[in-house]
């Protein structure tokens, strides 16, 4: 597992209130290109709302993020979405109603102009995502085929593909295998090597075990909204995360 | 092993269901066409003389013109899971405006642009005070404004009509256009609403199905934490459909002053609901995200058809509402059967 040293993305000192609830408080984090960073923690311990801020769609309270080295202020996760980091949600956050590929370009449809208007471009949309899909191995009967229609498995495979669209650099993953059955989760922890592999910081939240050693190359662990513990992976053991997680060192 | 267990219970489910499965999209799409078909045929052998002559169909046209603006601005609330029950009143408001506007001798076009810009702006107050007041539902916002609005158009107006406005003003709702050079007779005309509502529901329907405002409005009802996580401002989208639904209803004002000649205390009175029952007739979700702008046509036309067929044959208005009711119920018992066969869960 090759770690190239460029920092892709880096929060410091990231403090979160909600009314008298502290959330976080000066939690630093960091991720390189092509390395994959395990997040645990114990419900609670904030790792849902440090990925939130980092996607721009919480405001720190205090703190900043370091994009390319840049720091800069989401107003939106639009802005994040263009500095490159995209969110795949642990409720998956895709439209059941809508087909495949509309899903995958929510947000960010192609058109073509009409005159003065601009209407969806749908044979681009299904060409785009076709060939997406294909690059990511993923097998669907079809790209209008709508997405309460899929298994667990298949919706978490277009939400991974929906969030590497578009060029992603960091892509963050909140329970990527949580609701999916056994036989599927291999096939996603394989998706999540394959982006490692094109340079893409992944970050991962997760309970199991079994996915953060499946995948990770560094795991850090929040307790009641701090930073608590950080390793490489290979100087770690089950059984040591897993007391960081309770709170033992 | 719950695993294999889950996976070989779908794997039975899709044998059995396959045929249902592949049937659903065109039952989706075009059930409600058929439904619509079925009445047109029954009421013909029913009323074979009167219900398919030019009169009476253009007649039902007539009658559902305003009706389906209303309609059509309430579909697209329903599809972001939302509701409208203002649209009557709004349209009443906005009448009452127009009567006032006319009878202070403002030129006709300035008279049929204040219902437009008045609904607009009612739909803008509904839609700032769902999302700025950040009202626990629609329903709680739009019932406010259902009194509020109904109450300001009584104080205007002092609760009593206004009539007699100008052609101009009323070409919308009454002009008709000649198709003699057809060869037709004089009294095969077409009537001005029933082009509105084509060139209405036309725009709607790209709107709707081919910009990514529409997508969105469909994103919204599937799930709003989708649409909000891609970058969609759903407060924004929210406020562009209350208002739009806000000024379908002020072209629903428009079309009334030309039929009724008249601003009265009444108008819009309860029309909300049966907006809401042609939506949902039509095959559009409670639960949001689910419907087509063809559904709401439809819905509007059958219970058009049903009012219309129920006059002829002389049935009275209180067997009308029993039959209206009980349609609405078995429209949304088959949506609740096509869930159940159409999604996992």
């Amino acid at each position: 597992m090759s770690t190239s040293n460029q920092l892709l993305l880096e929060a410091k000192e990231v403090t979160k209130y909600f009314g008298t609830i502290t959330a976080l408080e000066n939690v630093n984090l960091k991720i390189h290109a092509g390395e994959c960073l395990g997040v645990v923690g114990d419900n609670g311990a904030g790792k849902t709302t440090l990925m939130k801020v980092l996607s721009g769609l919480y405001k720190p309270s205090s703190g900043s993020l370091f994009f390319d080295g840049k720091q800069q202020v989401l107003e939106s996760p639009k802005d994040s979405q263009n500095l490159g980091l995209e969110m795949v949600y642990q409720d998956l956050a895709l439209a059941g109603n809508l087909p495949i590929g509309e899903n995958i370009f929510l947000g960010r449809e192609p058109t073509r102009n009409l005159g003065l208007f601009k209407l969806l471009d749908f044979k681009k949309i299904k060409e785009l995502t076709d060939a997406h899909l294909g690059k990511l191995k993923i097998n669907v009967k079809s790209a209008d085929q709508k997405v309460e229609e899929l298994s667990g498995g298949q919706r978490q495979a277009v939400a991974i593909a929906r969030s590497t669209a578009f060029n992603a650099k960091v892509v963050i993953m909140d329970e990527p295998t949580a609701a999916l059955a056994i036989k599927e989760v291999g096939k996603v922890l394989d998706l999540i090597n394959s982006l490692k592999k094109t340079g893409v910081g992944v970050i991962v939240i997760s309970h199991r075990m079994d996915d953060i050693f499946a995948v990770c190359d560094r795991v850090m662990a929040l307790f009641q909204g701090t930073n608590f513990a950080e390793s490489e992976l290979s100087n770690t053991s089950r059984d040591e995360v897993i007391g960081w997680i309770m709170g033992k060192k | 092993m719950d695993n294999g267990k889950k996976i070989i219970m779908e794997n039975k489910d899709q044998e059995k269901n396959s045929l249902y499965l592949k049937l659903i999209p065109y039952f989706d799409r075009y059930g409600i066409l058929l439904l619509l078909l079925i009445m047109i045929v029954v009421m013909h052998f029913l009323q074979p003389d009167v219900f398919l002559s030019w009169r009476n169909v253009t007649n039902i046209f007539k009658q559902i013109s305003w009706q389906s603006m209303l309609a059509l601005g309430v579909f697209m609330v329903i599809v972001t899971a939302g509701i409208d029950l203002s649209v009557g009143s709004i349209m009443m408001l906005s009448l009452m405006i127009l009567a006032i506007v006319a009878k202070a001798g403002a030129p006709w076009f300035i008279v049929v642009l204040t219902p437009l810009v008045a609904g607009f702006l009612c739909g803008l107050f509904n839609g700032m005070g769902i999302t700025l007041l950040r009202m626990p539902h629609p329903f709680i916002m739009t019932l406010g404004t259902l009194y509020i609005f109904r109450g300001a158009g009584n104080l205007i107006s002092g609760g009593t009509p206004i009539s007699g406005f100008t052609d101009e003003v009323r070409y919308l709702g009454h002009g008709r256009i000649d198709l003699t050079w057809l060869g037709l007779e004089k009294s095969q005309y077409l009537p001005v609403s029933l082009v509105l509502i084509a060139i209405v529901y036309i725009i709607f329907w790209i709107f709707m199905n081919h910009t990514r405002t529409g997508k969105w409005i469909y994103a919204i009802g599937g799930n709003p934490n989708a649409a909000r996580a891609s970058g969609v401002n759903v407060n924004k989208i929210l406020v562009i459909v209350y208002s739009l639904c806000g000024f379908l209803s002020g072209i629903g004002a428009l079309i009334l002053a030309g039929r009724a000649d008249s601003g009265y205390p009444n108008a819009g009175l309860q029309s909300e609901l049966d907006a809401i029952a042609a939506c949902i007739i039509g095959g559009a979700s409670f639960f949001g995200g689910r419907g087509t702008v063809l559904g709401v046509f439809a819905g509007v036309m059958i219970m058009g058809i049903l009012r219309n067929g129920l006059n002829l044959m002389d049935v009275s208005s209180f067997w009308q509402q029993v039959l209206i009711g009980s349609i609405i119920v078995l429209a949304v018992y088959v949506d609740v059967l096509r869930r159940d066969l159409g999604t996992r869960k």
